[in-house]
């Protein structure tokens, strides 16, 4: 074969190898993710126009100061548009983005406010679409065009956010691309509300839109646009959204156009590449101050929404001059038919938004910031996953990347003599929120989620607590919503709403900001239920920094089989508004109370019955001896913290009526506990030597590297415990939980039918 | 000189030696895992993080579970601070955390002068903005681009 190959292509001419090389462009047989485009995430070389530009003698920089501030503010007006006229919850609470990227597809700018992740993800499809369609005489880029996309295969975080993606045109130049996109909820999956943790394959993730247009001459093209309604549990929200995008994308267009028409066509461009080039600068510069080296975290993910696993997600950072690496290699192995896998470019866009979030939140918010880093992992795991495997809960592993390199990159940057902000500890890393499907009480079919997900708990800083229920993990000054509107749209009612609980933060010098608990119920619909998507229920996941405690371990806790409303009327004295006195108590008659795992599938709620969850803390900093005592007096004066707790963690001593620290007493608890510590402490390598085991208990579900990260173990529930090579790594598939259940039953039925025989 | 490197562990560069920044007192060769000179304790987490929800009724209860959850706490072994937790896997070899490179770290600190121990100036809330801080030509340099 060899031989003829090359000997057909020794005889063809020049131009018969042009007509086979455009034969095969036109009839590709399908345009899948692109590797080239889907596994860079630098910014892309100068163009000529970039640098014919940026290499005029004249160039004005105050122009470029200007042009950027005005971008800032066309930005933020887009923004606004959105934010006020979405009809998606998220859109509603600031889950959203405006954006503009070069002619070439690299973000470049985003308004002051805003999901980072959204729009840096966006630059892939952007590529896909300058690669495979401009030229495509079906498809085309013309002004007025507009495209749509959701699929992170092409470039998302996950499928439920949706983009309108729209070329710029001055006098017939595509010049730059604009994008808006929203946390849009629903999009058809298997479970409603757009986050499907039982996906056991792409196909059951909904809508699968690799980016296409969508838009003509600025009109929606309402063939199209009806298709997508008709996949959806919600054709309203559909439509509505796309309409506001669109819109917003269009004005943000005339901004555009404005600013070009005072300012030059060139002073755009200049200003949007040099934005980049200048973030990309300043990385390098920043990277170089750090000391060189190479500091490591492993940490662990207890489940996969369906069963509890450990998934191990390692980072592993080096330093050199100007270079940083981050090497994630020894992660789990994809789980191929389960939901949280995540592409590596979703994995990417977190990780620079963990830098622009906690490690330098001064720098602008582009795609540059990331572009001096080097990432390192295997393919198939779970943080590189195929484009096979399904991935609508990749929020579970990518919340990692906006959670843990900070206090990886903390044990390179607390020398330094300056900081850009505060040594922090991890934010709560958990999708902690319903998510909500079925008919409403004005018989609207819905499935969405609620925005309590942007109220987790900040992490312990090095001068000071974290922030209560500041934000999510992925962005700051989104908010958690009004739940009265929620409530009027929504057959569902919040019993207890954002109500801090004792004793559950990440203790340390400095306490992690607490999450706060929620109960939720159904009212005036037989037909409307939740799921909820979080890990966590067993193994602690937002970590503490320098001797701080990580956050508790979440679970859920439920209320089957009442009607908390009745209850209210008839017996109201057995309702206690806190998950902890309501499942301990058990008080009301003929309930079902059951505490679990907080990723529950989704599951009908009927009218009363009860759901309570958590949001979750930061981690803790430093020793929790050092903490002040009048810190700890004014934990449990606010209800955070009880009287044993205070004890017990903190070795404070107060009197407990008026709450007055008793120093001697504290001062002799403290030195107690350090002297405890020193007898019952173990010197390291004697404990290493006694502690260490050459492979995971052999009954724990283990997926990543061992003590190798050339090598992954993979013990799936129920299946063998396998070693794999990870540079060949496949992915691992998981048997349904409920046949092993079936399994595990019949064995019993068959054990006692012997026995009676 | 001395630099900081955590809340609790300083290097001394005049004898390249870790020491603990509580108690002054010198644990290792800075060019080895400082966790070598350190005490370790496995904690059952369970103990930090109780169950706040009755165990004897539920499996979950805000406790993480010790099959699933090692916390293993690292104590200077001659004041007993608590410098460092590892929520892990039972079993599982303890990371080496941090390694650096002492001769960069030697280089650097001495550009840097006296540091050790010295107040840091750390912005509260810095205002986002958009100008990348090398954008020198409205006037704002490397040292004052990010304070707005």
């Amino acid at each position: 074969m060899n031989d003829m190959s090359e000997g057909l292509g020794a005889n063809l001419s020049a131009a018969d190898q042009a007509l086979i090389d455009q034969f095969l462009i036109e009839n590709q047989l399908f345009y899948a993710p692109d590797d080239e485009i889907m596994r860079d995430h630098r910014i892309a070389p100068r163009s000529t126009a970039e640098d014919e530009v940026l290499s005029r003698s004249d160039l004005d920089s105050n122009k470029i100061a200007l042009v950027r501030d005005r971008l800032g503010s066309a930005l933020q007006e887009s923004f606004n548009m959105v934010e006020q006229m979405g009809v998606a919850p998220g859109a509603r609470w600031g889950d959203l983005v405006s954006a503009i990227f070069t002619e070439r597809g690299d973000l470049s700018q985003v308004g002051p406010y805003g999901i980072v992740p959204f729009a840096s993800v966006c630059q892939y499809p952007v590529k896909f679409i300058r690669k495979y369609w401009m030229n495509d005489k079906s498809v085309g880029v013309r002004e007025g065009d507009g495209f749509i996309h959701n699929d992170s295969r092409y470039g998302n975080i996950h499928n439920t956010d949706q983009s309108m993606l729209m070329p710029l045109f001055y006098k017939g130049e595509l010049v730059c691309w604009l994008g808006s996109t929203i946390h849009e909820g629903e999009n058809g999956a298997i479970e409603p509300g757009g986050m499907p943790s039982i996906a056991e394959s792409k196909f059951d993730e909904g809508l699968k839109m690799c980016p296409f247009k969508v838009v003509e001459r600025y009109e929606l093209k309402r063939d199209l646009v009806n298709f997508l309604q008709n996949s959806v549990r919600d054709p309203k929200l559909q439509l509505a959204d796309m309409k506001v995008k669109l819109h917003a994308v269009i004005r943000l267009q005339e901004r555009v156009l404005a600013i070009i028409e005072e300012f030059g066509k060139e002073y755009l461009i200049a200003t949007l590449r040099k934005t980049l080039e200048d973030t990309a600068a300043e990385v390098r510069r920043r990277i170089a101050e750090l000391p060189d080296g190479t500091c490591r975290i492993n940490t662990f993910i207890d489940g996969d929404l369906r069963e509890h696993v450990l998934c191990k997600y390692p980072l592993k950072v080096t330093i050199k001059g100007d270079k940083m690496i981050w090497d994630l290699r020894g992660a789990s192995p994809e789980l191929t038919n389960r939901s949280i896998n995540s592409a590596l470019a979703s994995q990417k866009s977190c990780m620079l938004s963990n830098l622009v979030l906690y490690v330098w939140p001064d720098l602008p918010s582009n795609q540059a910031v990331l572009d001096p880093v080097e990432i390192l992992t295997h393919r198939n795991t779970l943080i590189d996953s195929s484009v096979d495997a399904p991935n609508a809960m990749s929020l579970i592993p990518i919340f990692r990347s906006l959670s843990v390199p900070n206090i990886v990159l903390a044990k390179f940057a607390y020398c330094l003599p300056k900081r850009y902000t505060a040594i922090v500890a991890s934010h709560y890393n958990q999708p902690a929120t319903f998510v909500y499907g079925g008919m409403t009480q004005h018989l609207e079919v819905t499935g969405n989620f609620c925005a309590d997900i942007n109220g987790n708990g900040g992490g312990a800083r090095e001068n000071s607590d974290g922030e209560h229920s500041l934000s999510p993990v992925f962005g700051y000054l989104a908010d958690t919503g009004e739940y009265e509107i929620g409530e009027e749209e929504l057959p569902y009612v919040r019993v207890v709403a954002q109500q801090f609980a004792k004793d559950r933060c990440g203790w340390g010098k400095y306490r992690g900001g607490m999450g706060y608990e929620q109960i939720m119920t159904v009212r005036g619909s037989d037909n409307f239920g939740f799921m909820t998507g979080q890990c966590g229920g067993k193994h602690n996941s937002a970590l503490g920094l320098f001797g701080g405690y990580a956050c508790p371990a979440y679970p859920l806790g439920k209320i089957k089989n009442i009607n908390i409303f009745d209850t209210l009327k008839n017996d109201p004295e057995k309702v206690k508004f806190s998950m902890v006195d309501l499942m301990n108590e058990q008080a009301i008659p003929g309930a079902t109370y059951v505490m679990q795992d907080a990723g529950m599938n989704f599951e009908q709620c009927h009218e009363g019955e009860v759901y309570m969850i958590c949001q979750g803390a930061g981690g803790g900093y430093g020793d929790v001896l050092d903490r002040d005592p009048a810190l700890v007096v004014k934990d449990v004066q606010d209800g955070l913290v009880s009287l044993e707790f205070a004890e017990r963690i903190y070795k404070t001593i107060l009197d407990p009526r008026t709450l007055a620290v008793d120093a001697d007493a504290t001062s002799r608890a403290r030195a107690a506990e350090k002297a405890a510590r020193k007898s019952r402490g173990v010197p390291y390598d004697k404990f290493v030597a006694k502690w260490v085991t050459k492979e995971p208990p052999a009954d724990l579900p283990y997926f990543g590297s061992w003590d190798n990260d050339e090598e992954l173990i993979a013990s799936p529930p129920g299946g063998t415990r396998v070693r794999i090579k990870a540079s060949e790594c496949k992915g691992v598939m998981i048997s349904n939980p409920k046949d092993r259940k079936i399994a595990t039953l019949q064995a019993e039925i068959a054990d006692l039918k012997k026995r009676l025989r | 000189m001395k630099v900081q490197i955590t809340e609790y562990l300083g290097i001394d560069l005049d004898d390249e030696m870790w020491f603990c920044r509580s108690c002054s007192n010198k644990l290792i060769s800075a060019r080895d895992n400082y966790k070598r000179a350190l005490l370790v304790y496995d904690r059952d987490p369970r103990e930090i993080h109780p169950a706040l929800i009755d165990a004897s009724k539920y499996e979950y209860t805000f406790a993480p579970d010790p099959a699933y959850t090692a916390l293993l706490e690292f104590y200077c072994p001659h004041c007993g601070t608590l410098m460092e937790t590892e929520y892990t896997i039972p079993g599982h070899p303890p990371v080496h955390d941090i390694e650096l490179d002492i001769d960069s770290l030697r280089e650097k600190a001495g550009k840097w002068g006296q540091t050790y121990d010295m107040p840091r100036d750390i912005p509260v809330h810095p205002p986002k903005h958009t100008h990348p801080p090398h954008e020198h030509g409205h006037g704002r340099g490397h040292d004052d681009g990010h304070k707005h």
